[in-house]
């Protein structure tokens, strides 16, 4: 087979974002959601210790899916960057959306002028002193960023799990319903019905509330499991839900951030 | 500054480097300006009086875990330059750190610090164990040693809960970066050889929290007492000693109406007994 001549930017753009969807697609998906003390993420993630949410900075966490090594990457690069600003000027002074602007930056970059294009996509959020002022952002491989309002789902068929995430979300839900909410949407993907219990999630929230000043903490083990029960039986009306075996996340503690 | 973290751009190669989990690394290559240690002085320079200092800073063990307390004065020669300076940096969730010395520095490094141990938490998803954080704090403070042959010497005292023992630790260093534990209690700064006398005859190995504070609350008065650059409790102005409790659940900077009321309660004390409590003779 011989190499064509000439491939127009078009088709080049065009092939580079059809190879980039897919190797996001063959991955489970990610949401993330406001509740009524902050910002829920929830990742179909088996890992213990290969995340996929993370701390960036004190107000802001990120979320990804795709291929692992080039999101860890960027949370590193996150990371970095939402360090030497908050020590340059003050910790006040880093913002999602400086981050976001950044990944933007270098995803773009990257799209347009490598051959392999990152199959990544992540959401950057950062929790306000209100539920209006949390910022949700998220990027796409091509470096593309939506503000996002009150929900979004990536990754796998992120549209089937948006659909369901749309008929439970409410931004005034508690902690517990919005976990279910978002087991609910996740349990959506590829059509089929799965069973998802607290040991094959990953649960962060970013909490307006908490006294100091880092705002992130992992849900786990046995916190984690009683969240998704008391979620169930305060406004759990499916049965899907109710059948689903809950059982606690294989003896782990209940493991709050900097410990 | 270079615009390299100012958010627009391309960033430099380092932010991506997979590898180093040390944020002043990181800054040492990216912006090496920032670093407290990294300055160049002229020789011969006279450095007397540049930056506030002296202080006196108490730590001792109890049963649950450490005590830190620091006073608020700072000083330049003989003059009060602050009466309200906070020396005590929490420096993560089971950590702090207390500073003698150049303050101006001093602050700077805590600072560092304090960025340095949370850098290293994210990068790594664990944080740094008590030992390590006593190490790198060390290196630290060697790096500042052509600053402190010049006259900014920076002498912290580091305090944690150790989460896999279970207790309390105290390390205190010297100029030079060398790095000892001390047991049970330890103080810094210039009013030190005074509060140390009194916490060597007040100090018990089964305190409880608020006697552990009250204790070093005694040992900050007497350092007052007797070293001009160390600031007792200004009852009139309602600025009272700092005090940081870090147990099995963490960190935690004392609330101001409780150090006031056993402040307080220290001060009307003396009032009785001018020299404090007196330990038995047998």
């Amino acid at each position: 087979m011989s190499m064509p001549f000439y491939v127009s930017p078009e088709q080049s753009m065009k092939d580079k974002a059809d190879y980039a969807r897919k190797g996001i697609a063959r991955g489970r998906s990610a949401v993330v959601l406001q509740y009524d003390g902050g910002i829920l993420f929830v990742a179909d993630n088996i890992s213990r210790t290969l995340h996929k949410i993370s701390e960036l900075y004190d107000r802001i966490a990120f979320a990804a899916v795709g291929r692992y090594n080039e999101f860890e990457n960027l949370r590193q690069m996150g990371v970095r960057l939402a360090d030497v600003r908050g020590y340059a000027y003050d910790r006040s002074d880093v913002s999602g959306r400086v981050l976001a602007n950044i990944y933007a930056q270098t995803l773009g970059t990257v799209f347009s002028e490598s051959n392999k294009p990152w199959e990544v996509e992540i959401v950057v959020a950062e929790v306000g002193d209100d539920a209006a002022s949390d910022q949700i952002y998220r990027i796409t491989f091509d470096g593309s960023v939506v503000d996002e309002q009150g929900y979004l789902a990536m990754g796998g068929s992120a549209e089937q799990v948006t659909t369901a995430l749309k008929e439970r979300f409410d931004k005034d839900a508690s902690l517990g319903a919005a976990v279910n909410a978002a087991v609910h949407a996740l349990r959506h993907e590829n059509g089929e019905e799965r069973d998802l219990d607290s040991s094959g999630l990953e649960v962060a929230v970013l909490e307006r509330g908490r006294r100091e000043h880092r705002k992130f903490r992992r849900v786990t083990g046995d916190r984690l499991t009683s969240l998704m029960e008391e979620g169930a039986a305060s406004g759990g009306a499916d049965p899907a839900q109710d059948s689903a075996a809950e059982e606690p996340g294989g003896g782990s503690q209940d493991r709050t951030n900097g410990s | 500054m270079s615009e390299a973290f100012d958010g627009g751009g391309q960033l430099p190669a380092a932010f991506m480097n997979p590898g180093t989990s040390s944020f002043a690394e990181l800054l040492g290559v990216v912006a090496p300006d920032l670093l407290p240690t990294a300055r160049e002085l002229p020789q011969g320079a006279t450095t007397t009086h540049m930056t506030p200092e002296a202080t006196t800073i108490v730590a001792l063990t109890f049963p649950d875990g450490v005590v830190l307390a620091g006073d608020r004065r700072a000083t330049t020669g003989n003059v009060i330059a602050n009466r309200d300076v906070d020396k005590l940096y929490r420096t993560d969730e089971f950590s702090a750190v207390a500073i003698a010395g150049a303050a101006g520095v001093g602050i700077e490094m805590a600072k560092l610090f304090q960025v340095e141990l949370e850098h290293y938490e994210k990068m790594e998803g664990r944080s740094l164990s008590l030992e390590g954080k006593a190490n790198r704090l060390a290196t630290m403070i060697r790096g500042n040693l052509p600053m402190a042959l010049q006259g900014f010497v920076v002498l912290p005292l580091l305090v944690g809960y150790d989460t896999d023992r279970g207790l309390g630790r105290i390390f205190s260093y010297d100029a030079v970066g060398g790095r000892s534990e001390e047991h049970d209690y330890h103080t810094i700064g210039s009013g030190a050889v005074y509060a140390r006398g009194s916490l060597k005859k007040l100090f018990g190995d089964d305190l409880a929290e608020e006697d552990a504070v009250r204790v070093a609350l005694q040992a900050l008065y007497d350092a007052a007492d007797d070293d001009s650059a160390t600031g007792g409790p200004d009852l009139h102005r309602k600025i009272y000693p700092l005090v940081d409790v870090i147990t099995e659940d963490g960190h935690r900077r004392m609330a101001e109406e409780d150090v006031a009321r056993l402040a307080t309660a220290v001060v009307e004390e003396r009032a009785q007994r001018p020299d404090g409590p007196r330990a038995p003779l047998r």
